[in-house]
């Protein structure tokens, strides 16, 4: 006889187009800096598919985009972004500003609301008025301008330090003293670089590689003590905003 | 035959170039998306959405967004929360908390929850955030192209009519959206409630979003047609501090807008943790001291007695 129990069973099928591949970004806005950073592990489950997988890219002199989620839809929304800002280069001579990019952004996510593009995004750069800014989307293009933000798998792990170490939540200046509105470079890579060691320590999908973009604003030089730190610099097409790149290992278990 | 025929082949020029406008088109994308026009160039010609290819495409979108029925869904779509608006004598009184959540998790504490469509019209936010926001800023456009057709502001009821159009044109897909629409024209001040079920109704005071119920506690009991500007923006703030001192989806910051003649004002952002305790700080109406009633209570609680001195 037959094997009848697969007949005789109510069987259920789904379409599933989405993985979550792990790992966590950050960004960070200063006065006239923006640092951008994410971890290179890519996992799917409990196993690591790569221990080098960027999350972090270049658009423009001035933008940086980081995305988490899903590591395809990641890939190709990132394509994506490129081939429409490389079109404005084509249209008008120059670089989208930073904040229409943020404007792009919502409307290509918000294409896509009955089928969305399961990522994160994170958008960092030098505005139009040389300040540092970040923005950040949801899956399906809501967007808000902020001092910085954490997204991705480590994201409860590092936010709230972050409130605590950049906006100073719940800490009491001593008297007399008040809290700086902007970081300087050299203890925002230190926050940073603290944030993804820890993420590492307690997060299993969190680890192998950290790559962190700085973009700085025009007329703006690194300062010695990240100077000594040799991040290495990507071309640029002007004299106007440069973009570093500083790489560290994290933990490989 | 013979477009059937180049139709078919794959080795002239002119197929590569339809290949590649079949990819283009595939992506929804048009001539008009080349421009500055960051995609809003096609809404004007009609909307191009990616719908997955699946028999039930609404019910692919809430098996993998609706974190109401599964929390462990991927996809966690920001939802707000308090809003109110209310009109009176002195124009329309707008406030919000700044709290969005994703499942438990806090996503923000900063949220614009108030959108700003032009400089007299206002939409408020609850529900899906990047549906308020998008739709609402597309509101913006055509409410500017109505200005320029008609040499003429929008009407609030035309403004708030075209968006109860719009999401109705979507029903049953998904959208989730609890908006006011504010402002002021020809008729005064108004207040339409807009929602992605399709209701649109005009009224007096409205609260929207999981802390409503709290605001209107607070904003039925205090509210007079005769309220002074001042009385009526801490009516606001005091009752979006209620909201968000009682439901655990609202919270963070109140902010509060007034709607007069020459359109909307910005008066100010509001920390709800400070306003318990030491309340909104120097501001017209204020009562100068904390909205939580432990500065009644003497420190007497039942679960900390008050330490017998000696």
């Amino acid at each position: 006889m037959p094997d009848m129990s697969a007949i005789a069973n109510p069987q259920q099928r789904q379409f599933n187009p989405y993985a979550e591949n792990g790992g966590t970004i950050l960004a960070v806005a200063g006065a006239d800096f923006t640092v951008i950073a994410g971890d290179t592990r890519q996992s799917e489950g409990y196993s690591i598919q790569t221990r080098y997988a960027s999350k972090v890219f270049r658009l423009t002199d001035r933008a940086v985009l980081a995305v988490n989620g899903f590591a395809a839809d990641g890939n190709m929304f990132v394509k994506k972004v490129k081939q429409r800002l490389e079109w404005y280069r084509h249209n008008h001579a120059k670089d989208m500003p930073l904040r229409s990019i943020a404007r792009l952004i919502q409307t290509m996510l918000y294409a896509q609301r009955f089928f969305p593009y399961y990522v994160y995004n994170i958008l960092g750069g030098i505005e139009e008025d040389g300040t540092g800014a970040v923005y950040s989307f949801d899956p399906v293009g809501s967007y808000e301008r902020e001092a910085c933000r954490a997204a991705g798998a480590a994201q409860s792990l590092l936010q709230p330090f972050l409130d605590n170490q950049i906006y100073f939540k719940n800490q009491t200046a001593a008297r007399g003293y008040s809290h700086p509105a902007h970081l300087p470079l050299p203890d925002v890579l230190s926050i940073v670089i603290d944030s993804f060691t820890s993420a590492t320590e307690r997060h299993i999908e969190v680890g192998d590689g950290l790559e962190m973009y700085i973009v700085m604003a025009k007329g703006q030089t690194l300062p010695d003590a990240v100077t000594n730190l040799l991040p290495e610099e990507l071309p640029s097409t002007g004299d106007g905003e440069r973009v570093f790149v500083l790489k560290r290992d994290l933990k490989k278990d | 035959m013979n477009a059937l025929l180049s139709k078919f082949s794959a080795t002239d020029a002119d197929s590569e170039i339809r290949t590649a406008m079949d990819l283009a088109e595939e992506d929804g994308l048009t001539d008009a998306m080349w421009g500055s026009q960051a995609g809003f160039g096609q809404l004007v010609q009609g909307h191009a959405f990616n719908i997955p290819a699946v028999p039930n495409p609404t019910a692919f979108l809430r098996l993998h967004t609706d974190d109401h029925a599964d929390p462990n869904c991927k996809i966690k779509i920001q939802h707000g929360t308090t809003t109110l608006a209310f009109r009176f004598q002195g124009g329309v009184i707008v406030a919000v908390d700044s709290r969005a959540t994703a499942g438990s998790y806090i996503a923000s504490g900063t949220v614009k929850k108030v959108i700003e469509i032009n400089p007299y019209l206002l939409g408020t936010m609850a529900g899906g955030a990047a549906d308020c926001q998008y739709w609402e800023t597309y509101l913006g456009i055509q409410c500017r192209l109505h200005e320029l057709r008609n040499r003429e502001r929008i009407s609030v009821a035309a403004a708030s009519k075209y968006l109860s159009n719009l999401v109705y044109s979507y029903k049953g897909m998904g959208l989730s959206m609890g908006t006011m629409i504010c402002g002021w024209d020809k008729t005064g001040p108004t207040i339409f409630y807009v929602d992605s079920d399709g209701s649109r109704l005009k009224g007096d005071l409205f609260s929207v979003g999981s802390g409503s119920t709290f605001a209107y506690g607070v904003l039925d009991q205090g509210y007079r047609w005769d309220l002074t500007d001042e009385e009526a923006q801490e009516l606001g703030r005091r009752s979006i501090y209620a909201a968000g001192h009682r439901d655990a989806f609202s919270g963070n910051t109140c902010n509060l807008y007034h709607v007069k003649e020459d359109g909307w004002r910005f008066i100010g952002n509001y920390d709800i943790t400070k306003m318990h305790y030491d309340g909104p700080g120097a501001v017209p109406g204020s009562l100068g001291s904390g909205y939580g009633y432990d500065v009644r209570t003497d420190n007497r609680f039942s679960v900390l007695p008050k330490p017998v001195s000696a």
